[in-house]
């Protein structure tokens, strides 16, 4: 059967998933270097070993409150096309393997800012797994960035 | 394994074409070099063996016509000369758009070269060399099918790489025109397609100290199986300087540590690793460095061609070729260097018989010249030409309606010359397919300027003119001035650097006046806008006082002062990329790494300034003559506008760098000279114009007069104004409609119509 690898982890009271070929790597929480006039999704600057990675809240991005002071986000590293980006969230589960017939599309009923993040839900025993696409929270990054780039301009 | 054999053919041979096109045209020159020859048949025949491997059947047989004439030449049995050098060089083309063809569909294409190979064919024998010139000039650009572009470089798209990003550090605003890559190529493909029968005199001629060096490579290309050099991968070098980059962070760091130990083996272990580090960083840099020549190698077969459809003789010069520039910053040059040359040899130099008749000799000297100066390359294309006429210059600029017929009297000689690089200028009589297309030396400019370089220009009237380029050595790593301003840390590239100025507490209530909420600074007289750093980025809203470090920047032709809370130091920084979620944010060129490992933003100065909204000073000047604003609308593009009203109802508009300053006098201390009105203002006589008379309303009857002075001159004179209402930003198109005397005529800011005072005319109205 073909089954997909799956880093988890969660945000506020959900269990996320990315598959592991996207993942450049875990790390815990990493100083930033914050960036003015940046969208409020984007944190910050990381420096990974020299490479400089924007990291992405995805707690934002999911329309979750923002982590109280004491809370320290933990990175997961994305491979991006042509730069790393890190998504920001709670804490980082087990990789775990699936099959793949336990996908399901998200139900439309998902408010649209989660579910156009999200490209597949899947059902895990006691527990749901919702599987992010990467690239969806990059695209709709960058749309912030400039609808706001825009904002400013006039 | 076919494929990466095929690939290295490709690249081995591109490189070969591009050596040929030079060793042609200096064998042209000297046509007895059997050394050159040898080594041009060579070539030739490599490609032919080759390609005769891979059974490409139209790149084997047009190679074997050119071998044929090569191994007659070298033979002694024919000489070479114009035609033939031409026809030669017409297979260069052919031969390099039968590679383009392989590597884009690894086929050969439809391309017929048959007229070719008669041509090659016939120029084989002298009795039927005129007929092979016949057909040459027959052959008219079409002929050469498809057209062959020289020096195209392969179309790749990587993703922005940390130079790309480096460039962007000293790049201006995102509004540029385009570089005319595709354009000047057609131009030069075209050039390259249409032979002129008579021999060109044109020489490449080094001094002779060079000549060695030529020597030299000539022996290493032959002895090609012992080369010392590889090929590597820029990719792998651009991670190894990343690599090198981590390396000297975490020496740091552990120098830091070191530095507090006791333990002297692991001190002088530190020392050691500290001086390798160097040394390893040195070197690395130094992998990326190669010789200017490489750029210049194009510009014998260039200069040629360009002479030869001209009509003009051009021997051209190069010297300080082995000058080393970073390999990024070599292959951005290209292109304005491309055009500097065409330039000279299009606008520079004259045809023969103008230049007799200025007792000057027929044959034209176009002359490059490179060397190091201060840690930065220096570049310089001169020519004997008849230099910049200074008169016909400012003519075009006030028919371009660049400047106005006052300021073009005022003009300084390098001002004239600057003029030259403002967009939309174009002198040349006739539009050629060379130059002045309009698209032109404002994109050079703005090129050099992009990589942090500047440009500027020397001419002598009949003696000739020299345009000298200054670039940094690379771009990788740059000096910058790193700030802090409410808690956050930022680097600004030196170069657009201009003077740093602390402000205390106290000078800070004095110095910095407000026009309507805008700060300003008078430096040394010129009113300087002013912006917070911290506030354009949002990062405080509060306003108190406090110490202040202003920082003057020069961004394009804009000059603004920025205000800082600490500077710490300047400092040699590694320009990183940012990821392409933050492109949008053009305050940013990169990001950097800090000593402490944190990160750095690397503020794009052009970008801040846009986004505060300063403007620009010389795209101000856009103010036409009186005779072309009654033909057509006035597009007055101002940057910024303090608007006020004149009297109760008339709403009008100056540009704010007209305003030397805004004051407030009280009625009472007007007096009277004659039908003058006048106030003692810093020593002086003040005349004050109420603009509500001036424009028909009643004069205000309020116990303190609103004053704009306007200095032109030695004569200042106050307006009187009703109410000083705003300062805005806006670019305007103002209508000359119901314009009237002493405006300039109408516009619509803010939803309101508002007339732009004319202040020179109003002057002029009162014979002030």
């Amino acid at each position: 059967m073909v089954s997909t690898q799956l880093c988890t982890f969660s945000v506020d009271d959900l269990l996320f998933g990315v598959e592991v070929t996207q993942v450049q790597e875990v790390l815990r929480y990493q100083p930033m270097t914050r960036i003015p006039l940046a969208p409020d999704r984007i944190r910050g600057l990381i420096n990974l070993r020299g490479q400089i990675v924007t990291a992405i809240d995805l707690r934002s991005c999911l329309g979750f409150a923002p982590r109280s002071d004491g809370e320290l986000a933990m990175n997961v590293v994305i491979r991006g096309v042509d730069s790393s980006v890190s998504l920001l969230v709670d804490s980082i589960g087990d990789v775990i393997e699936v099959p793949e017939d336990a996908f399901e599309l998200p139900p439309s009923t998902m408010k649209p800012a989660q579910r156009n993040l999200i490209q597949g839900i899947c059902k895990l025993p006691g527990r749901l797994l919702l599987v992010l696409a990467p690239e969806r929270v990059l695209s709709s990054t960058q749309a912030d960035a400039r609808s706001r780039a825009g904002a400013l301009v006039s | 394994m076919i494929d990466e054999i095929l690939q290295e053919f490709l690249m081995e041979s591109r490189e070969s074409l591009d050596q040929l096109d030079r060793e042609l045209v200096a064998l042209e020159e000297d046509p007895r070099n059997n050394a050159r020859l040898a080594s041009i048949f060579r070539t030739v025949h490599t490609i032919k063996g080759t390609s005769g491997f891979f059974q490409f059947a139209k790149l084997e047989s047009v190679a074997h016509v050119g071998e044929n004439l090569l191994s007659r030449l070298r033979d002694g049995v024919i000489l070479l000369e114009g035609t033939r050098t031409t026809a030669l060089l017409a297979m260069v083309d052919a031969i390099r758009v039968l590679l383009s063809q392989i590597e884009a569909s690894e086929a050969e294409g439809e391309g017929e070269y048959g007229s070719l190979i008669e041509i090659l064919s016939l120029t084989l024998e002298d009795e039927t060399l005129a007929q092979a010139s016949a057909l040459l000039s027959g052959r008219g650009a079409a002929a050469v099918t498809p057209l062959p572009l020289p020096f195209v470089k392969l179309p790749s798209d990587p993703p922005e790489t940390v130079v790309e990003a480096a460039a962007r550090v000293t790049a201006a605003s995102a509004a540029r025109a385009e570089q005319p890559t595709a354009s000047t190529q057609a131009a030069a493909a075209k050039a390259a397609a249409v032979p002129a029968p008579p021999p060109a005199q044109v020489a490449e001629r080094r001094p002779a100290a060079a000549e060695p060096a030529l020597e030299h490579e000539a022996a290493s290309a032959e002895r090609s199986n012992v080369d010392p050099r590889i090929r590597v991968d820029v990719r792998l070098l651009d991670r190894l300087m990343n690599l090198v980059g981590e390396l000297v962070l975490a020496r740091n760091q552990l120098l830091q540590h070191a530095s507090g130990s006791v333990d002297n083996a692991l001190v002088s272990t530190c020392q050691g690793l500290n001086l390798i580090t160097t040394e390893l960083q040195e070197g690395v840099m130094k992998t990326r460095m190669q010789p200017i020549e490489n750029v210049w190698n194009r510009f014998p077969r260039v200069v040629r061609d360009l002479a030869q459809l001209c009509g003009k003789q051009v021997r051209l010069e190069m010297e300080g070729g082995t000058t080393e520039l970073d390999k990024t910053i070599i292959e951005a040059i290209g292109d304005p260097l491309t055009h500097l040359v065409r330039n000279s040899i299009d606008h520079g130099i004259e045809l023969p018989h103008k230049r007799a008749e200025a007792g000057k000799p027929a044959l034209g000297t176009l002359r490059l010249r490179a060397f190091h100066e201060g840690g930065r390359v220096n570049i310089e294309i001169s020519d004997d030409g008849h230099g910049i006429d200074a008169e016909r210059v400012k003519a075009r600029a006030l028919e371009r309606g660049l400047i106005t017929a006052e300021r073009a009297r005022a003009l300084s000689q390098s001002e004239v010359h600057g003029l030259l690089f403002l967009a939309g200028f174009s002198t040349a009589e006739k539009v050629s397919n060379i130059s002045g297309r309009g698209v032109g030396l404002d994109v050079v400019k703005s090129n050099i300027e992009r990589l942090g370089g500047s440009v500027d220009i020397d001419s002598v009237p009949e003696r000739g003119t020299t345009f000298r380029i200054r670039i940094p050595l690379t771009l990788a790593i740059i000096p910058a001035l790193v700030i802090g301003a409410a808690g956050e840390r930022f680097a600004i590239p030196q170069v657009n650097l201009v003077e740093l100025v602390r402000i205390d507490i106290e000078q800070a209530r004095t110095l910095i006046e407000r026009i309507h909420g805008v700060p300003v600074y008078r430096l040394r007289g010129n009113l300087l806008a002013l912006v917070e750093l911290g506030h354009v980025l949002e990062l405080r809203q509060d306003d108190q006082p406090r110490d202040l470090n202003m920082i003057v920047l020069q961004a394009d032709d804009r000059q603004f002062g920025l205000l800082v809370d600490e500077i710490f130091d300047t400092e040699e920084i590694v320009v990183k990329p940012l990821g392409r979620e933050l492109k949008s944010l053009q305050t940013y060129a990169g990001a950097t790494i800090m000593g402490d490992g944190r990160v750095a933003l690397i503020l794009d100065v052009a970008g801040l300034a846009e986004r505060a909204g300063v403007g620009n000073a010389e795209r101000r000047i856009a103010i036409e003559s009186a005779a072309q604003r009654e033909r057509r609308d006035v597009r007055v593009s101002v940057e910024q506008l303090l608007l006020f009203r004149s009297g109760r109802s008339v709403r009008m508009a100056i540009p704010l760098s007209e305003v030397a300053r805004l004051e407030e006098f009280s009625r009472s201390r007007v007096e009277r000279v004659g039908a003058e009105e006048v106030v003692q203002y810093r020593g002086e006589i003040l005349p004050l114009v109420h603009l509500s008379e001036l424009f028909g309303e009643p004069r205000g009857d309020n116990d303190m007069l609103q004053v704009l002075v306007h200095a032109s001159g030695q004569r200042s004179v106050g307006f009187v104004v009703e109410a000083i209402e705003d300062v805005i930003q806006q670019e305007i198109v103002s209508s000359r409609r119901g314009g009237r005397p002493g405006t300039l005529g109408s516009a619509v800011i803010q939803g309101k119509v508002t007339e732009i005072l004319d202040a020179a005319a109003v002057r002029g109205l009162l014979g002030g």
